[in-house]
């Protein structure tokens, strides 16, 4: 499914967050939202997972617009991994397993279905071992790819992930993003290294503001000038000889702004 | 497990029944109860059948429904406010009920029974927290701890004042009601009482995978398709209402909405689904047997279920809390 976010605006405590965003996720494409902290990256992935009913404008799913749905049917096309819900007791089948929540009514039984969904999103994210861990005796990448498993068992058709790679280690931080690459499911991720989001993205939508500054292939969107004004930084985004885009920073990166 | 449960508390009820200060062969109570379960009362020896169908029976599912009751409250209070320490009365339902209820045990208000008087009272008070923890129109769990906790000593205070000017006589009931008990089960009010646990803990049942939701925080449940708003004043307003109507029938018996929700997670891990109907058979269990020793410890005295359930609950808390293992992760 596509996602397109038309005319976003957002605000909080009567302070504009977000003005005006408007964003397309083609079907199938992996695409990084980027932008300096405070930027309103995560309020707007807000607006997708139902968190935050936008002021003005629409979220919509192949043009149907998420918001006029129950919240149960809208948590069945889009599922977050998001940077909070670690701490539970339980274990990791069982955190798997909540993502077959909206997929039940009040009254329900755990159906095969619920447990075939459940095997195939621990296969996917590659936590199947980790099934009867505690999510406490889990390594911050281990725990990242159960939320993973969990979004997976939704059955979305559009997955938004917030910084899923933070306080992860390099190792992790890149097997977590091949991981979601691989899955060839709809996603727009807020990410926060753009080292990272170069190299797993399809589209960079670049948020400074609350506006969009820039959007388009990556190359494109990360112009010298974007990462000057917006992300404060001499430096430019180049494809290597390997196909592989790589930023490269300035000898001293905060220059003469 | 539940079956296993559920059968055990069906037999340690029925013995139940037949110790106290007269004891009833099982046969005989087994005789009774059947008797008066299929109508067919004839043949059944009179002095034993007053003093276990008017008596103990209602008395000993009176204490099978509180245990269940404040122990299936206790499950949600804990989910909800994200904390290991709340029991049904954190939200400062037991000191609404207390002044309620000691108002009428010391002055005799009106008309009003004790029951009604407490219920009345913890109505009140939950009214008061619930309108005062809400910010921007919303019920936030952090802020109805502590307003409950707030309102619950503005209340005790006035328990406290009220229990000061009280004659010696009207102490040692008070004494009673505060500590809880169950000596005071009659059929008349049981049939009330049991209608409003049974829908309710059935009704909470139903959130357990919701439940478990909420436990991994507010966003991640919404974007698991939970209406969070909706569902806290659903879990708030039943289990107050279910811990507001067995304070009214037994006073505050303490400590059992607290202690069985952790055992339970300590035996059977943290699915709601598998937590909230063990807290059930597990909190009825302890309660049937907690009153058995209230009632026998000190014959033909009866003693307050509050003094047992924390004689034996605190110390077992505090095992749990040496062992330090599931605890602080609701």
């Amino acid at each position: 499914m596509r996602l397109d976010i038309a005319g976003v605006g957002v605000t909080l405590d009567g302070k504009p967050i977000l003005d005006d965003v408007s964003l397309t996720v083609p079907q199938g494409s992996v695409v990084g939202l980027v932008g300096p902290n405070g930027s309103g990256k995560s309020t707007l992935l807000r607006t997708v997972y139902r968190s935050l009913r936008p002021l003005t404008g629409a979220v919509k799913l192949d043009d149907a617009d998420l918001w006029s749905m129950p919240i149960r049917a809208s948590a069945r096309r889009v599922a977050a991994v998001l940077q909070e819900g670690g701490t539970s007791a339980l274990t990791v089948a069982e955190i798997v397993e909540l993502g077959r929540t909206p997929h039940h009514g009040v009254i329900s039984r755990t159906t095969p279905e619920d447990r075939e969904a459940v095997r195939v999103a621990m296969e996917r994210a590659g936590v199947t071992e980790l099934a009867e861990r505690s999510m406490t005796s889990l390594s911050g990448g281990e725990r990242q790819r159960v939320h993973l498993a969990r979004a997976l068992a939704q059955e979305p058709a559009l997955l938004v992930l917030d910084e899923p790679t933070n306080h992860l280690d390099i190792r992790a931080r890149f097997s977590l993003l091949a991981t979601v690459r691989k899955l060839g499911v709809t996603t727009l991720a807020v990410l926060h290294e753009l080292d990272l989001a170069v190299r797993s993205c399809d589209h960079l939508v670049v948020l400074d503001h609350g506006k969009v500054a820039a959007a388009g292939e990556v190359l494109d969107a990360l112009t010298p000038t974007i990462l000057r004004e917006v992300f404060g930084v001499h430096a430019k985004a180049e494809r290597h000889s390997d196909g592989v885009v790589r930023i490269t920073y300035a000898a001293d990166p905060l220059g003469d702004l | 497990m539940k079956t296993a449960c559920a059968v055990l508390l069906v037999v340690v009820m029925v013995v139940a029944t037949t110790i106290g200060s007269v004891s009833i062969p099982l046969g005989d109570a087994w005789a009774v109860i059947t008797g008066h379960l299929t109508g067919n009362t004839a043949g059944l020896d009179p002095v034993s059948d007053q003093i276990l169908w008017q008596y103990r029976v209602p008395r000993v599912v009176l204490a099978a429904l509180c245990g269940a009751g404040l122990s299936v409250a206790g499950v949600v209070l804990q989910a909800l406010v994200a904390n290991p320490l709340a029991d049904p009365y954190v939200l400062g339902i037991s000191s609404g009920a207390s002044v309620g209820a000691v108002l009428v045990l010391t002055a005799g208000v009106g008309t009003l029974g004790v029951s009604s008087a407490a219920f009345l009272g913890a109505a009140a008070s939950v009214a008061v927290v619930f309108t005062l923890g809400q910010q921007r129109g919303r019920l936030v769990p952090t802020r109805l701890v502590l307003v409950g906790v707030a309102v619950g000593y503005v209340l005790s205070a006035l328990t406290s004042y009220i229990q000061l000017r009280a004659n010696p006589n009207e102490l040692k009931s008070v004494m009673f009601w505060l500590l809880g008990s169950v000596a005071g089960a009659r059929w008349e009010q049981l049939g009330l009482v049991s209608a409003v646990v049974l829908i309710t803990v059935a009704a909470l049942m139903l959130y357990g995978r919701r439940l478990n939701a909420l436990v991994t925080g507010e966003e991640s449940a919404t974007s698991l398709g939970v209406d969070v708003r909706r569902a806290r004043v659903g879990l708030l307003l039943t289990s107050s209402l279910l811990t507001g109507t067995l304070i009214a029938v037994a006073g505050g018996v303490g400590f059992v909405g607290l202690m069985i929700p952790h055992l339970v997670r300590l035996l059977v891990g943290a699915d709601h689904r598998r937590v909230l109907p063990l807290a059930a058979l597990g909190g009825a269990l302890y309660l049937v047997l907690v009153d058995l020793l209230a009632r026998t410890v000190d014959s033909p005295n009866e003693l307050p279920l509050g003094i047992f359930t924390a004689a034996f609950g605190a110390p077992f808390f505090l095992w749990l809390l040496r062992r330090g293992r599931t605890l602080g992760e609701a």
